[in-house]
């Protein structure tokens, strides 16, 4: 058989492309992502349903919760507060969508906003120390705060404000401390770690637990058997700016 | 001559700056008693042998910290084959007294307190209205 150069050089190059993209092929099916992270083996998700949250506009119980369990102090100051799990307005949680003439009821509907423990976390990207990470077990974007520099590089890749720096020692700002989970300290960021101190005995997370509507919705997203996922096949439900790539994992029901 | 005591004057004050160290501390009274330990008086053991705690308890302790924070494990296997929580303020204070145990053998040894409480909470001072 006679093969010229240019036909040599040219089925040499398919079959690499045919190798190269096969193992792609293979390396998804078995369940490895395009970047080389394994996919998490669970992918814990919460959904807030806004319509039950909202028949109770004065209730605080999810935030309590979170403060109380998790030594997070409550400081009035604005350029001081920390924040795990707080209330928003819905225009401004989904400022994105840009709906012009939306019923005021709907618009000034409290939501409640946290960390979205997102599938690709801007956040985990730009820790220069690995103090935050996206948890291969379940998902969890957890923060080690005996690692953080207090840089903030995180809290300029977040976009949706999911956390906050310790501008003063937050144990001047508590008047109750459960001792069963650290302070931070001064010059430390911190954010929600959706209870994985709970989660490690087996308990759900505090703020979904306490909620008395039932308006928030805790579960795996890789089980099809798991309430969240049933109710994302059941409606439709929407995510903070998902545009941007981060795949986040609050679900919204407005 | 004049100059002679000047330099003299100048060279004793040296030498007693210089001896300093040596002849400071007599005339005080130093004691050679070791601290006295408060031990816990429910258990026996600690979750390693008294020597090995005694000399290597913070690298037990940076250990279980990798553990528990990073890689989600929270039971440790002792020695003597108990099992733990992976705790300090669960399972090490739990039993001892940070005032009476820690920060006594730490005063006396001059090792500067670890910043470990400046974060982790002393449940018994938070039973005694500290914070």
């Amino acid at each position: 058989m006679n093969i010229t150069r240019k036909q040599f050089l040219g089925l040499a190059g398919a079959s690499i492309l045919v190798a190269v993209s096969g193992k792609q092929v293979l390396a998804e099916l078995e369940g490895e992502r395009q970047d080389g992270k394994p996919r998490p083996r669970k992918q814990y998700a919460m959904i807030v349903d806004t319509r039950k949250c909202s028949t109770l506009p004065d209730c605080t119980k999810c935030i309590d919760a979170c403060n109380s369990s998790h030594n997070v102090p409550v400081i009035p100051n604005p350029e001081h507060e920390i924040k795990w799990i707080w209330k928003e307005e819905v225009a401004n949680v989904f400022e994105a969508q840009q709906i012009p003439y939306l019923e005021t009821t709907l618009k000034e509907r409290a939501t409640i906003v946290l960390c979205n423990h997102c599938d690709n976390p801007p956040c985990v990207r730009v820790c220069p120390t690995g103090a935050t990470w996206k948890r291969e077990e379940d998902g969890i974007v957890m923060m080690d705060w005996h690692r953080c520099i207090g840089c903030r590089y995180c809290m300029a890749a977040c976009p949706y404000g999911s956390r906050s720096f310790n501008w003063i020692d937050p144990r001047t700002e508590l008047k109750v401390l459960n001792p069963a989970f650290p302070t931070r300290t001064k010059g430390v960021v911190e954010k929600c770690v959706f209870c994985y101190e709970r989660l490690a005995l087996g308990q759900g997370p505090a703020c979904a637990e306490v909620c008395p509507a039932k308006a928030l919705i805790f579960g795996d997203l890789n089980d099809p058997q798991s309430e969240v996922r049933k109710m994302l096949g059941s409606g439709l439900t929407l995510r903070r700016r998902p545009s941007l790539g981060t795949g986040p994992n609050i679900y919204y029901i407005l | 001559m004049r100059k002679k005591i000047g330099i003299l004057a100048v060279l004793l004050g040296f030498f007693i700056l210089v001896t300093f160290p040596l002849w400071h501390s007599v005339g005080m009274r130093h004691s050679l008693e070791p601290p006295n330990l408060v031990l816990p008086a429910n258990q026996k053991n600690c979750v390693m042998p008294v020597a090995y705690m005694r000399s290597s308890h913070m690298f037990l302790l940076l250990n279980w910290r990798e553990l528990v924070v990073r890689h989600d494990q929270h039971t440790f296997r002792s020695f003597d084959g108990k099992s733990y929580n992976m705790s300090l303020t669960g399972t090490c204070l739990g039993c001892h007294n940070k005032q009476q145990f820690c920060d006594r053998c730490h005063t006396y040894m001059g090792v500067q307190t670890p910043n470990c409480f400046n974060c982790h909470v002393d449940p018994m001072a938070l039973r005694g209205g500290m914070r």
